[in-house]
């Protein structure tokens, strides 16, 4: 571990493990198409932590969120998540549109049998958290694509799940809103001490917000780096501390990518 | 370089949908949206005259446009066309309601059973092919000259298209959806309540649709060949009509038949279909 602003945070690591993952691979395809998407990665998230998944497009970040999420089976390994279902969120806001944002927000709630009054108060309370309250009554088209991304948000939150998995979540949206959104993120993590994994191809992106940065190798996905990220909160995208980090993570990533592309190479 | 700044800006330029659906409503946009079939049914009435016209058949064997609408308008305050349509219109629902039933049933069952879907559906798509008129013999067979035998050949003939209306729909539910759905907890029959149904519910209206158009025909099929004296139906009005040569009869409750179709369409699935496309922010009419 060396670059400048990383270095190990010790706190971090007392904290009981809220998402455990071991000797997990996953092969997709048969015969001769098999494709070994992820080999052997071991990861372990702390309880209340933001780590980022950082890898090239196709590296398998999004197929190991999947398999935490439980929308997909490991071939090989175990997963383990505390609480549960963790809560997820897409790049696609996925709200439900025959539903109003209220609706949506309340739709976990009634599916963890929530009594109405109830229900109505903490969708109250979540829009507020994501800044949507005035806009409850709205249907989702009727949204900005930043103001579908919040209604998720909110909406993934109603799980009350311990952990919340992000997948590109902003990667649709222009570079001012996902500025915003950033810092709603981080305000929410804090406010609710919620454990997150984020999966992102874009080291700013990842310097902006991790507290560790996981980085991942192509083909097949392995675990090749991590860094600890030990610059102060809130941050802003465009700090030079921000930016010096983006760019050590980004170094790596090309040595990572180069390297695998060494191996290859090697093989024939 | 010019091609790629070009794609940039379209993309840049978005409508905003509220303000389009604002504009649309009132008197002139309705008065718009009329125009189009106005004309059309001015072409069809000037083409009909100037048929007549030409000779091509006797004027009691092809009336033109100005009897046959006097005749419309005095059946109408006669109150004969009110009293064919009651009855026509009530076997129509009946019928309709029943098939609805029985479809929805049917197109739930396929989409959540791989192996029924299999074995039904080559028995679907000969049920599609199969013209409703060819029903009748058999429905009379198994229930006589009755009510019954035009029931059963509505079912028949509406019951699979709402059934593929609905399967199809279900397909095409959008998977991320579904994994939404699921990592929020909804499994097994809940998720299909209240995710797959929902989402499917625009092709699934498009199937009552296509239902409702075969069950009108098939109606009018049966009601002219399984004819019951005692009750003057709208298709019993055409069977007397031939029977008397009566053109401008025939020709004017032919009108009624065609206005009957056209009028639930654009009332009730025309509505249902707006306020669905509207809630939902779907492709606004070009």
């Amino acid at each position: 571990m060396s670059g400048p602003a990383a270095s190990l945070e010790v706190s971090s690591a007392e904290r009981p493990v809220a998402v455990r993952v071991r000797a997990l691979s996953r092969v997709h395809g048969r015969g001769v198409q098999q494709v070994l998407a992820l080999e052997n990665i071991e990861l372990d998230v702390r309880q209340g932590e933001f780590v980022c998944l950082l890898g090239a497009s196709g590296c398998g970040k999004s197929t190991l969120l999947h398999l935490v999420a439980g929308l997909d089976q490991p071939t090989h390994g175990e997963i383990t998540v505390e609480g549960g279902q963790p809560a997820v969120m897409f790049q696609d806001a996925a709200l439900f549109p025959w539903l109003t944002v209220s609706e949506n927000v309340a739709f976990p709630l009634e599916m963890r049998g929530m009594a109405r009054a109830q229900r109505a108060q903490r969708v109250a309370e979540l829009l507020e958290l994501v800044h949507l309250d005035g806009f409850a009554q709205h249907r989702p088209h009727q949204l900005s694509g930043g103001m579908r991304q919040r209604a998720a948000l909110a909406r993934a939150l109603a799980q009350d799940a311990r952990v919340l998995l992000m997948d590109e979540p902003f990667g649709a949206l222009d570079a001012l809103l996902r500025d915003r959104l950033h810092d709603e993120l981080e305000r929410v993590w804090r406010a609710t001490g919620i454990t997150i994994l984020f999966v992102t191809h874009n080291p700013r992106e990842a310097a902006r917000l991790a507290d560790r940065v996981v980085l991942l190798s192509s083909r097949p996905g392995r675990v090749a780096d991590q860094l600890e990220v030990e610059l102060p909160r809130p941050r802003r995208m465009d700090s030079p501390d921000v930016a010096l980090l983006a760019g050590h993570l980004t170094r790596k990533l090309k040595e990572i990518i180069r390297g695998g592309a060494r191996d290859e190479n090697d093989e024939v | 370089m010019a091609a790629l700044a070009t794609r940039t800006m379209k993309s840049d330029r978005r409508a905003a949908p509220e303000a389009l659906a604002q504009a649309r409503t009132g008197a002139a946009a309705a008065w718009r949206r009329a125009q189009g079939p106005l004309l059309a049914v001015l072409v069809a009435l000037l083409i009909w005259e100037l048929v007549v016209r030409s000779g091509w058949k006797p004027q009691w064997v092809l009336p033109g446009p100005a009897p046959v609408l006097r005749r419309l308008a005095q059946e109408f305050s006669s109150g004969e066309v009110l009293a064919a349509a009651r009855i026509t219109l009530g076997r129509a629902s009946a019928g309709f309601a029943l098939a609805v039933l029985i479809g929805t049933a049917w197109g739930v069952a396929m989409s959540r059973v791989r192996l029924l879907r299999e074995a039904l559906a080559g028995l679907i798509a000969g049920l599609q092919t199969m013209p409703s008129v060819a029903w009748f013999p058999l429905a009379i067979l198994l229930f006589q000259l009755g009510e019954s035998s035009i029931q059963f050949v509505i079912v028949l003939g509406a019951a699979p298209s709402i059934a593929v209306g609905l399967v199809s729909a279900v397909d095409h539910v959008p998977p991320l959806l579904l994994r939404v759905g699921r990592t929020m907890g909804a499994r097994g029959f809940t998720l299909f309540r209240r995710v797959i149904f929902p989402a499917a519910l625009p092709g699934y209206l498009a199937g009552l649709k296509q239902g409702w158009a075969f069950s009108w025909r098939s109606l009018m099929a049966g009601e002219l060949m399984v004819f019951m004296a005692d009750r003057p139906s709208i298709g019993a009005r055409l069977h007397f009509a031939r029977e008397l040569s009566d053109a401008e009869g025939l020709l004017a409750w032919m009108i009624v038949v065609l206005a009957i179709g056209l009028l639930v369409d654009a009332l009730v699935f025309g509505r249902v279909e707006n306020s669905l496309r509207a809630k939902r922010g779907l492709g606004e009419d070009v």
